[in-house]
């Protein structure tokens, strides 16, 4: 059976509508604020065969994409092989395990088949980062850890839910297991309703348009997608493209870890090789395969928005496995960092190689940093313990057409950060400042975005601090001739003392009392083009809104300001002899 | 529990509003039985007075005998959206100056890492003063008066016409922010201060402030404009007060309505939605979906039980929210200008790109040279080409056509007809996806709503949209081009309150909810006692937003009376939330956020049966019949009646296919409708084949 275009163009957005609806579900039913607010969820349709995705919610968050499908697989493969009871209808499987196709142990996934006729048709699939999955630290981020058992409670896959009822011992062992446990059942109440949500539209679908009709529909847009791909690849240039990026440390052992890609472009592919990267690290910065790959597949689609995210659009992206590096770790290397930070260190790395190929399509790098920063103590005034998590945007970086963003959200994230006034009312902390981090934005044609500027201080009682950020040694990356953004800077004033984390962007558990106060400034975004070629006016402009001063327009972009305005004398003087 | 008080005397009522291409005018001459007056102009961009005054004149009622006039306005609205806003300055907290600027961390879109963001108050403009309140409210730091004059002065010095002052917690404490308003008072040159407090008594800095920062630097361009019109209106014997439509959806005084102008910016979108829900009272439909389609967006709301849902939460573009209570109006990224193209995988896309107003659909003759939906509906034969309004050089259907077979046609084996058909559908199911998302998908049950369809294009598009919805009916109004103006004339006066309480139920003390719900209503009362016009009754309504405890989402419950407790609202909140999302938390409790009361003063009936004239309707169907052209549906020409709809008799019965042409706009009945009129002239389908 073939299809004509229009019943293909028909069907491709009702399973787009179908994830996005589920999407829309599980936020606004779910408990944690990471899943209701953040949106650190995602939500799609996965083959019945081998679990490769089909669709999924446009709204999800980036570091998800294809994830999911890994983890679809594995259960397939599990099932057949006996390691996991066989489906029923009704069944829903929960697993978290990072090494089993997942990113880290706080994503935890649920999957679904969906019964057609007595035979499955498909797997409905979503991940919510919960807030607490158990572990030496709440939050489950710990700089520190050496092995995951350290980080939480790692669950194979199991079926939580049984014929459509939810099984009272698998939800005791979770619970006794992970912090502030009794809002958990409304996440996973929400979670499952998301794929129930789904489940009902994709009938729809199914009744309207007839199950063969669909199944031929879902081929021939797997097909498609990877020829949309195909094309935007077969412009580019031939040729090697290189890059290198950075993780600060991986929280234990103080040195660089080293993302070292190679992009090789032939014909309609793109061949990715990370071979040359780090070994995998004592500390919680390695990334498990999956989240490698979907590091990829996301930096892609941030270059190419318009091809939908399914598994035709990866097929001409070979990924090498990494092997023997720190982007394909295995039991029991710690990954806590996996997606929020190395994550985004490889689409850094994509980012980096790709502009080289596609000037008009990427950006230069952006802060591409979660900017977590927790706080835990007592509050002597409420007599309770707490935990706040600070996270914290950055520059993005200049592109073809204009400046960087300012205080943009991580490249894999798409959360809000929350409102001064509602930490200061939840939390015995005072910010003194909440700014716009001057000067930050890597000097370019086309300039990078600026990061931020903040300062709490401990208002009551005493409390420990603790940073996962990165991208304090070296600053998002310039691209064509820009310049590097403003590094990552963390500063923790102790009796007035100025301490300055070894790792720079990592330590845990600063202690802090009352009057201590913590300065972070977090990354510019990358420059991009030659700055000696920006507009004088523009740098006029900036210097106006004081995002730099006149001697930083001078020593970053060659242009003489003074009081009556651009100097042009001077300025054509400085950009001669830069 | 209404409270009678005299109704007003006038009853020549006048409706204005001014939209981004057409100024409508809708007049009823309540003196002569409810004779109606209808007049459209084009807006006048640089002083929208004029097309008002235009408007009026084309009617050739005397403006000097009109009682009231209501008017809805863009002048904000385009202000914001265009940037082009007074020069306005901010003083903030030290240390807090880009809050505005910053954002809450965010980018336009999930994937692309590019972004522009222009914050209303440019950096240099926004000055800091010493003083700190704590989130509990307590003093940390006095407010530094001297510092506070100087930055008044710099900003004076600047050009500036607007002053925001924006502190922290202001909400929880708003002394400095009023200290610091005396102070500057005393030196600036005109009242255009707005405190951040006095907008919005709520956490959230960034919202706070971008919504105080509107509200400024839109101050003096309305207050202009009002200004400019009253001087109009009263050269020409109008020198009554006038009124001006809120985006709550009520009317306020000319007078009044600069101090909150912020809340104009969806002075147009709510009067429409207003309209909807008052035709649909009459008409016996309370549950609507309202659906509004213009060239670049569409405009959607939902209105259950004859009430517009009110949000506290609008973001009008790109980090530019606005939280005051406004009517929900959510719009969607498609519409009539919206471009078709078939991409690398040899698959239709419909949108986001958008020709726009210029150059707009290639029908207009503008320039445009990429198929749009308004292109399809011409090559369909759904669009009569003489009546497109608005079209400079006239281009012939067969070169339209000819575009569609060789940008879409070519590339997947379709002649030019044909692919202008797959563009329609594809665009239906594009924003019948996106309809969803913001009405139906949120819990409720398709089957029990109506969609109202209005603006020139809704019509056309209405049926095919209602079956991909699920929905079983559509509601074309009498007037479907002037549905704004005509919520101008029935709107009610309106004043909405919100306090935040973010306590469990189980720990609410009831007199405190009881105390603060009598209290809205007293202030509401209050002010529409100050109004010129009287209304015939005053309706207050409560509601509760609420969220188990734990949760960030809020779900709005209607309170049934102000005299509640704490098992009622456990009750009332349970109820909905299962509704919603079909899920029982006996084991969490339930926590009440906020308490939201509206005060109405609502105006007299207006009779709206006269809006189509009763003297210009046919005795037979037949005699209303202006044509028959052959129209697309499906796959194949059908030979479809066309009828004038000023003249269809008011008991007739269509059945599909079919098509109603008036002035302004073309409603479509699909092959399998029947629809007949009620006595409104309201034309009701009920939509075949969605069983």
């Amino acid at each position: 059976m073939s299809l004509d275009a229009i019943t293909l163009s028909v069907i491709q957005a009702a399973l787009q509508q179908t994830c996005d609806e589920m999407d829309l579900a599980f936020s606004r039913a779910a408990f944690s604020p990471v899943i209701a607010e953040a949106n650190d969820r995602s939500d799609g349709i996965y083959s019945a065969i081998d679990g490769a995705l089909i669709a999924q919610g446009s709204q999800g968050l980036p570091v998800f994409v294809g994830v999911m499908q890994h983890s679809t697989k594995t259960i397939i493969e599990m099932i057949s092989d006996g390691r996991c009871l066989p489906p029923e209808e009704g069944d829903i499987y929960i697993v978290n395990d990072p090494y089993l196709g997942g990113t880290h142990l706080m994503d935890v996934r649920f999957a679904m088949p969906v019964w057609r006729k007595g035979k499955i048709f498909c797997w409905l699939s979503n991940t919510g980062h919960w807030p607490d999955i158990g572990g030496s630290v709440p939050g489950g981020f710990s700089a520190s850890a050496t092995a995951v058992e350290q980080e939480g409670l790692r669950l194979p896959p199991v079926k939580l839910f049984k014929k459509g009822v939810m099984d009272p011992e698998i939800y005791a062992i979770i619970c006794s297991n992970i912090r502030v446990a009794d809002q958990r059942i409304g996440d996973i109440r929400a979670q499952a309703a998301a794929l129930h949500v789904g489940q009902d539209r994709l009938f729809q679908i199914l009744d309207r348009y007839g199950d063969e009709t669909v199944i031929t529909a879902i081929a021939e847009l797997r097909r498609r997608a990877a020829e949309q791909m195909r094309a935007h690849i077969s412009a580019l240039p031939d040729g090697t493209y290189q890059s290198k990026a950075f993780v600060d440390s991986d929280g234990v052992v103080d040195a660089p870890l080293t993302i070292a890609l190679s992009i090789e472009k032939t014909g309609e592919t793109l061949t990715f090789d990370f071979a040359s990267s780090s070994k995998p690290c004592v500390g919680p910065m390695n990334s498990v395969l999956a989240t490698t790959l979907s590091s990829v597949y996301l930096a892609m689609r941030h270059i190419f928005p318009d091809v939908p995210i399914s598994a035709g659009a990866f097929e001409p992206l070979l990924i090498k496995r990494p092997e023997g590096t720190f982007l394909d770790a295995h039991y029991p290397r710690p990954v806590s960092g996996c997606a929020a930070e190395v994550s985004q260190r490889i689409a850094e790395a994509v980012f980096a190689a790709m502009v080289q190929a596609a000037p008009e399509n990427v950006t230069a790098a952006p802060a591409g940093s979660s900017g977590n920063f927790a706080l835990g103590g007592n509050d002597p005034s409420r007599g309770r313990d707490y935990v706040m998590y600070q996270i914290s945007g950055g520059g993005y970086g200049g592109n073809a057409g204009h400046d960087g963003l300012s205080n943009g959200c991580s490249t894999i994230g798409i959360s809000k950060s929350p409102p001064v006034e509602i930490m200061e009312q939840a939390y015995p902390v005072l910010y003194r400042q909440y700014a716009l981090r001057e000067g930050s934005g890597g000097a370019g044609r086309h300039r990078g975005g600026f990061g931020l500027a903040y300062e709490i201080e401990l208002l009551r009682g005493e409390a420990r601090a603790s940073f996962v950020m990165d991208h304090g040694r070296f600053g998002p990356q310039g691209a064509l001739g820009g310049k590097d953004g403003a590094v990552n800077v963390v500063t923790v004033f102790r009796d007035g003392q100025p301490h300055v984390p070894p790792h720079l962007s990592k330590e845990q558990d600063i202690p802090l009392k009352a009057g201590d106060r913590v300065l972070v400034g977090t990354p510019g975004g990358g420059g991009y083009g030659d700055a000696l070629s920006r507009e004088p006016e523009l740098v006029l402009r900036d210097v106006a809104l004081g995002y730099y001063t006149r001697a930083q327009a001078a020593e970053m972009f060659g242009v003489a300001v003074d009081d009556a305005g651009v100097d042009v004398e001077a300025t054509a003087r400085l950009r001669r002899d830069a | 529990m209404d409270e009678k008080i005299p109704a007003m005397a006038g009853n020549v009522v006048a409706g204005i509003d001014v939209g981004g291409t057409f100024t409508d005018l809708l007049l009823v001459d309540g003196a002569d039985g409810g004779a109606i007056h209808i007049a459209k102009t084009p807006t006048t961009i640089e002083n929208q007075a004029h097309g008002v005054i235009a408007a009026l004149a084309e009617t050739g009622f005397p403006i000097a005998g009109i009682d009231l006039i209501v008017h809805g306005t863009t002048t904000t609205t385009n202000a914001v959206l265009e940037r082009r806003l007074a020069i306005t300055g901010m003083i903030t907290t030290r240390g807090f100056r880009d809050v505005i600027e910053l954002g809450r961390r965010t980018r336009p879109q999930p994937y692309g890492m590019t972004g522009v963001f222009v914050p209303v108050i440019p950096r240099n403009l926004r000055l800091e003063v010493s003083e700190r309140v704590e989130a509990s409210g307590r003093v940390r730091e006095a407010l530094d008066e001297d510092g506070m004059r100087a930055s008044v002065r710099e900003l004076i010095d600047a050009g500036c016409e607007a002053l925001v002052i924006h502190f922290l917690h202001s909400y929880a404490n708003p002394t400095h922010e009023r200290r610091a308003a005396e102070i500057a008072r005393e030196l600036w040159p005109n009242g255009h201060i707005t405190t951040g407090h006095s907008l919005l008594s709520e956490a959230r800095e960034f919202e706070r402030g971008v919504t105080a920062s509107v509200n400024a630097a839109v101050q003096p361009i309305l207050e202009r404009y009002i200004a400019r019109l009253r001087q109009e209106l009263a050269t020409r014997g109008y020198a009554r007060d006038f009124l001006i439509m809120n985006g709550n959806g009520g009317m306020i005084s000319a007078r009044f309505v600069t101090r909150e102008a912020a809340k104009t910016v969806m002075s147009g979108p709510a009067s429409g939605v207003i309209a909807a829900a008052y035709t649909g009272r009459r008409a016996g439909f309370e549950n609507l979906v309202t659906y509004d389609m213009g060239g670049t967006s569409t405009d959607v709301a939902l209105i259950l039980n004859a009430e517009p849902a009110v949000s506290n939460e609008i973001e009008i573009e790109y980090a530019m929210p606005i939280h005051v209570p406004m009517v929900a109006v959510h719009t969607v990224g498609a519409g009539g200008g919206s471009i078709a193209r078939v991409d690398a995988s040899g698959l239709i896309q419909v949108g986001p790109d958008s020709a726009g107003a210029n150059p707009g659909p290639i029908c207009y003759g503008r320039g445009g040279s990429e198929p749009t939906i308004t292109d399809a509906n011409l090559v369909l034969g759904r669009l009569d080409p003489k009546k497109l309004l608005a079209v400079d050089n006239p281009v012939t259907v067969e070169a339209v056509r000819k575009i569609f077979e060789n940008s879409i046609g070519k590339a997947i084996g379709l002649d030019g007809t044909a692919a202008a058909g797959a563009v329609l559908r594809l665009g239906n199911i594009r924003m019948a996806g996106a309809i969803r998302m913001v009405s139906v998908s949120r819990g409720h049950d398709p089957r029990d709503f109506t969609l109202f369809a209005f603006g020139g294009a809704g019509p056309l598009h209405a049926s095919a949209l209602a079956r991909e919805l699920g929905l079983p009916r559509v509601l074309v109004p009498a007037r479907p081009g002037i549905t704004n103006a005509l919520g101008c004339v029935v709107a009610d006066l309106r004043h909405d309150f919100v306090n935040t309480v973010n306590q469990p139920v189980a720990m609410l003390d009831e007199d405190r909810v009881r105390d603060v719900l009598a209290r809205h209503r007293a202030d509401g009362e209050a002010l529409i006692a100050k109004e010129a016009i009287r209304p015939k009754s005053i309706r207050v309504s409560h509601s509760a937003d609420m969220q188990f405890v734990g949760q960030t989402h809020i779900i709005n419950v209607p309170l049934p009376s102000p005299e509640v407790d704490r098992a009622t609202l456990q009750g009332l909140f349970e109820k909905a939330y299962f509704a919603r999302f079909k899920v029982d938390l006996p084991e969490i409790r339930a926590n009440l956020v906020n308490l939201n009361t509206s005060v109405t003063g609502v105006r007299p009936d207006i009779d709206l049966s006269r809006l189509i004239d009763p003297a210009g309707r046919a005795p037979t169907l037949a005699e209303a019949l202006r044509q028959t052209r052959p129209v697309w549906f499906d796959g194949n020409w059908r030979d479809t009646p066309v009828y004038l709809r000023d003249k269809l008799p008011l008991n007739a019965e269509i059945e599909g296919p079919a098509i109603l042409e008036q002035m302004d706009a073309t409603a479509v009945l699909e092959p399998g409708d029947r629809a007949h009129s009620d006595r409104d002239g309201n034309i009701i389908v009920e939509v075949g084949g969605t069983g």
